[in-house]
């Protein structure tokens, strides 16, 4: 909403208020202005002139050498090119030494060889947007009034010594969406005095009531309707002072019945729609609901067709207009129009924010209608516009309004107390205070025992609870009043849960070895939804696709982090950033049913992606790329964080998009929690990236599950003893498979076992491979004996001979 | 033969100081103090002398040995040290050479901002409260005081599913789904932070995903003053204990009445900077007293209990706060955008 200040001027007492400390206090107690434009924008040095004399200038054809008259003394020339210059015309000049918008000085100049001592302005050239200029004048100079004063500052005659306010209204302060009431709003911010229009009408004696009558189908869809007649219009351009608030607020004259019907929904808020009643068809006004695609061509020319729930004013057969939205283009009124049907309606409002909806056309009108107009501001508004045609379009108003449903309603009543008022607020206004709150927002009431009954006017819709009122007099009290408290009442610890407290274990574990915590969008392609999830894989997946997606690329919900981390992987490589390790702790999201019905299970997933170099300290010629084992040591390192590692078992596994010898699925406590592998290389390839390995586990699994509490185990007080042995195994056995079965041959006493050592290739028979193992034999009772150890370790060796079928090496 | 004993100790002391190696030295060092050295020999010649000489003579000789002993011994110390030190500069490095580099990485700075604002309230006895980001039509609106049809519903145009399902659009179902397990009793005092969904189209100020943190304290007696002392401790610890804090009036669906909360520009101090459009205060969070009709649907008595809740957007709070310019950087995880917040 744009509130004019001069306009508002009319309405509130603003002495000694500024447009800057009118935007101010009015943000501060609850409508934001969002900015005050000065419509002068710095024009200076601009009179009004009079054309005493114009002629073709000799040497050019499309000049004019115009002799104008700009106060006191002789006429100075000027010379014009404008088509609309003409002898006698009052016209806005820029003399000598003025500034234009843009801070355009005006100089004295020569124009072929004539002198020109100005300029003739248009209104562009005043400032104003070029969509605002009435048609008229919208290819030349603008020409004032007759009744301007010559040598007087124009800015005034063309209400450019304006400012603008900005008003960024919030949806319950749908009141403020007109003059009326923002001027309600300042009075009672300000404390100042309301004078508001009081529509007053010279009725001729010709009965409206005989030239049409009204019938509303459903109260419930139309619960007021009325209509005035005004004959005798005679349609042309609206005055200047009228002209000037439409292009302040935004809205472009067009011509004097549209620009009255506009001026009072700017004033009122009340829209209005004008008809031609010598082209209405018919002297009755029917209101109902549109049949099922019957159809109407709308004032912009469209064809429309419309559906049972529309709600249409007809002529008794057809409609001619969509209530609320749009007039139809055959009763629009014309040049020719001489008489007016005057519609002034409340139209239910989630009716008419259906019906704007479903054909797309949102107007000044439809979106205050759709939210809340003044129930009783209708039947005023209607005068004010009837009075507004009588002035200044020479109308004559037919006696009376033909009406449908009741004019005006009951105030709605709301009890607020004070003490519950200063208990919400944390305050101690007093009764006093509060009384004179209601008075500047000319809310009357009644005060009885300790509840206050308030009588909220029809144009505050928003207030319909004990809050509201509280809210109404905590603003206008001052929320700057309010006091800095804490919350007294019981103590609570707070905290995180214990998911929470290791999610962010991870978090610090993950970026103290150096990955880069990413963070990536859960929507995406159905392609990258459909791959590296592991799931079983269907012939049709049940995606969870957004209805009306804003494009492919976001349109269904990830099942998996892995695509988006390779595209961070892309994205950097593609800038040559190379060397990638990144993780995203998020979301996935996943359904059994085809037709969703119940929430998508949502699973906390830790994902991670690494490319490149892992380590590089050129000078020193070190340089590691990254391979399975530097991830598989990330993830080690993890499970130990976590107190899981001996619960943690990695088997090898085949997997749609990872390389079919390099990939793994992690399992805890038996469970499958996630993978771990190579990207395989044609995804790879297709990517356009560099060998790249990845995981992804299932956090909410590897978080729910108990694990034992630290307890410290007593350091060594006897020496241990450490055997090696070689290996010599097929190449189709595990290591880590051998590992185990030697900790399980060992017993108690071999307390640890490590691979030292791998030989692979020549020396080696075919198949087979030779790995290294490190037994570490300790017994915390004693100090062990080689025979003691002897005995557990010839066990463990026959064990792995049988069990692997291994033989010794060396 | 004392005169030669002095003649010794001035040739040998002389020697000593000219010894330029340690094998020099070493050689001087048996010259004059071996078994077959001429002090040895000194000595031994002193049967020759009368019985009251020999006593004399004899510390004499002695106390040469010692002279020569102990300068032997510190010019050795001086050599040695000066090998020493020859040795060591050979093995002088470049020490303005790069370290070897240790592996570091960093969280994302949204998850730094939001891990702070959740610490600070945890201090202030919040717990964290988290929820499904596809939420239903009744969770994410109904039960905030936004029916079907309700305008505001058009201040957050959403993404949905089904007709009934959504992705959330706020973080507040989380509040709903949290007050309806306490069962109608208080207090309820939690952080919800969390990805949101809205239909923008990606620019450098909008993002279709993007994160929230909304506060929740509902209990008996609390009144909006204690929003304001809560939200001027946040503002001051996490922008500076200078700061004040405006609330303006404003609206939101599910409170009434309902704040935007300004704090004062921290980077001027409220004197007017670009980063405060000239204002002096800055826009950072929305909040108001929970709305009656959202504490009865969850549950909660409106007459015996009351509530603040707010909500603040983690971007703009990073913009703010580490001078981005555009929130899309959040999402493109640029290695060069990610590294810059180690000391986040
Ligand atoms: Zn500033």
């Amino acid at each position: 909403m744009l509130v004019s200040y001069n306009w508002l001027k009319e309405y509130v007492d603003l002495d000694g208020i500024q447009p800057d400390e009118l935007a101010d206090r009015i943000t501060k107690s609850g409508i934001e202005v969002e900015g005050v434009e000065s419509l002068s924008q710095g024009i200076s040095g601009v009179v009004v002139g009079h054309v005493e004399k114009c002629e073709q200038h000799p040497n050019a054809d499309k000049l004019n050498v115009c002799q104008v008259k700009i106060g006191e003394g002789e006429p100075v020339q000027i010379i014009c090119g404008a088509p609309n210059v003409g002898t006698g015309q009052k016209v806005p000049v820029a003399t000598v030494g003025a500034v234009l918008p843009g801070n355009f000085k005006i100089k004295k100049a020569k124009l072929r060889g004539e002198v020109s001592n100005g300029m003739i302005c248009s209104l562009e050239e005043l400032g104003v947007d070029v969509k605002m200029v009435p048609k008229e004048f919208a290819d030349g100079i603008y020409v004032m009034k007759e009744d301007a004063e010559v040598g007087k500052n124009a800015l005034s005659y063309l209400n450019l010594d304006d400012h603008i306010l900005e008003l960024g209204l919030t949806p319950n302060r749908a009141d403020c969406l007109n003059m009326i009431g923002v001027a309600y709003e300042t009075a009672a911010v300000f404390e100042r005095k309301l004078t508001l229009p009081k529509p007053s009408l010279n009725e001729n004696n010709e009965s409206a009531s005989d030239c049409i009558s009204v019938k509303v189908d459903d109260f419930g869809d139309n619960p007021y309707y009325g209509a005035k007649v005004i004959r005798n219009i005679k349609v042309g351009p609206s005055p200047e002072w009228m002209q000037s608030r439409l292009i302040s607020a935004g809205i472009r004259p067009i011509n004097n019945v549209v620009d009255i019907t506009n001026y009072v929904l700017l004033e009122y808020g009340q829209p209005l729609h004008a008809f031609d009643y010598d082209r209405f068809g018919s002297k009755e006004v029917l209101i109902r609901r549109a049949e099922a695609g019957e159809e109407i061509r709308t004032l912009d020319d469209e064809m429309r067709k419309l559906e049972a729930h529309h709600l249409v004013i007809t002529n008794g057969m057809k409609p001619v207009a969509v209530a609320g939205v749009m007039g139809g283009a055959y009763s629009e009124v014309s040049d020719e129009t001489t008489t007016i049907l005057l519609e002034a309606a409340y139209f239910n409002p989630s009716i008419v924010r259906q019906a704007s909806k479903d054909l797309g056309l949102r107007s000044e009108s439809s979106t205050r209608f759709e939210k809340g107009i003044d129930r009783n501001r209708v039947y005023e508004a209607a005068n004010r516009a009837a009075e507004l045609m009588a002035e200044i379009a020479g109308g004559e108003v037919l006696e009376g309004i033909v009406e449908a449903g009741p004019r005006f309603v009951d105030p709605e009543k709301v009890i607020v107390r004070g003490e519950r008022a200063n208990k919400v607020l944390g305050t101690n206004i007093e009764t006093k205070e509060i009384h004179e709150i209601l008075e500047r927002l000319r809310f009357s009431y009644e005060h009885e025992n300790d509840e206050i009954t308030v009588e909220v006017p029809a144009r505050r819709p928003d207030i319909t609870l004990e809050e509201d009122l509280i809210e109404e007099i905590g603003r206008i009290y001052g929320y700057d009043k309010i006091p800095a408290t804490l919350p007294e009442g019981a103590t609570t610890t707070g905290g995180l849960t214990p998911s929470q407290m290791k999610r962010r274990k991870v978090r610090r574990y993950l970026e103290s070895v150096g990955l880069y915590q990413a963070l990536t969008y859960s929507l995406t392609t159905k392609k990258k939804a459909n791959a590296y999830h592991g799931l079983a894989t269907e012939e049709e997946p049940a995606f969870i696709s957004v209805s009306m997606p804003m494009s492919e690329e976001r349109a269904v919900l990830r099942r998996t982090i892995l695509p988006q981390l390779l595209e961070v992987v892309q994205y950097n490589q593609n800038r040559q950033l190379n060397d990638v390790a990144v993780y995203e702790i998020g979301s996935t999201y996943l359904t059994d049913e085809r037709n969703l019905e119940k929430l998508p299970n949502e699973h906390q997933k830790l994902a991670a992606a690494f490319s490149g170099l892992w380590h590089f300290h050129p000078w020193q010629q070190e340089k590691k790329p990254v391979d399975f084992y530097v991830v598989k040591g990330v993830l080690d390192g993890l499970f130990k964080k976590l107190g899981v590692s001996e619960r943690i078992e990695f088997q090898q596994v085949k997997r749609e998009g990872f390389h079919p010898g390099r990939t793994a699925i992690v399992l805890l406590d038996g469970k499958q929690i996630g993978v771990i592998g190579q990207l395989h290389p044609a995804d790879q390839k297709e990517w356009d990236i560099k060998e790249t390995y990845l995981f992804e586990l299932d956090l909410d699994i590897v978080f729910d599950i108990d694990v034992e509490p630290v307890v410290y185990s007593a350091l060594p007080r006897y020496p241990s003893i450490s055997r090696d042995i070689a290996l010599i195994l097929e190449q189709d056995v595990s290591a880590g498979e051998v590992q185990s079965g030697i900790k399980a041959a060992g017993g108690e006493l071999l307390k640890e076992v490590s691979i030292f050592d791998l030989y692979e290739g020549e020396h080696m028979d075919e198949g087979k491979k030779s790995v290294a193992y490190s037994l570490t034999y300790y017994n915390p009772e004693k100090t062990l004996t080689d025979d003691d150890v002897e005995k557990v370790h010839s066990k463990v060796l026959g064990y792995v001979k049988e069990k692997f079928n291994a033989t010794m090496r060396g | 033969m004392q005169e030669r004993l002095m003649t010794l100790q001035e040739e040998a002391v002389e020697k000593i100081e000219h010894a330029s190696s340690l094998k020099e030295l070493q050689d001087i060092r048996v010259e004059y103090l071996g078994k077959k050295g001429p002090i040895t020999e000194v000595l031994r010649g002193m049967g020759k002398l009368p019985a009251e000489e020999r006593p004399k003579m004899g510390q004499l000789a002695n106390e040469v040995r010692e002279v020569i002993t102990t300068k032997v011994d510190s010019k050795q110390e001086k050599l040695e040290r000066e090998e020493l030190d020859r040795q060591l500069s050979n093995e002088t490095i470049d020490v303005t050479l790069p370290g070897r580099p240790i592996r570091q990485g960093n969280a994302h700075p949204l998850t730094a901002v939001i891990e702070e604002i959740e610490d600070l309230f945890i201090g202030m006895g919040f717990s964290i409260a988290e929820g499904p980001e596809v939420e239903t039509d009744y969770y994410n609106f109904e039960a905030l005081n936004l029916p079907k049809n309700h305008p505001a519903r058009d201040m957050q145009d959403s993404f949905f599913i089904t007709e009934d399902l959504l992705l959330r659009t706020q973080t507040s179902p989380v509040q709903a789904r949290t007050m309806e397990k306490h069962e109608g009793k208080g207090p309820v005092k939690i952080i919800s932070p969390g990805k949101v969904y809205r239909r923008d189209t990606d620019d450098a100020t909008h993002s279709h995903q993007f994160m929230q943190i909304e506060g929740l304290l509902v209990d008996k007696n609390i009144r909006m003053s204690d929003l304001k002392g809560t939200l001027t401790l946040f503002a001051q610890k996490l922008f500076g204990e200078e700061r004040e804090i405006r609330l303006r009036p404003s609206f939101f669906p599910f409170t009434e009445p309902s704040v935007e909360v300004d704090v004062s520009c921290f980077k001027c101090n409220g004197a007017g900077c670009s980063i405060c459009k000239r204002t002096g205060w800055i826009e950072i969070l929305g909040a108001g007293m929970v709305h009656p009709n959202v504490l009865e649907m969850a549950g909660f008595d409106s007459k015996e209990y009351t509530g603040f809740a707010f909500g603040m957007g983690p971007e703009r709070i990073a913009m703010l706060k580490f001078g981005i310019d555009d929130i899309r950087h959040f999402y493109t995880n640029d290695l060069r955008f990610l590294e810059q917040f180690k000391r986040a």
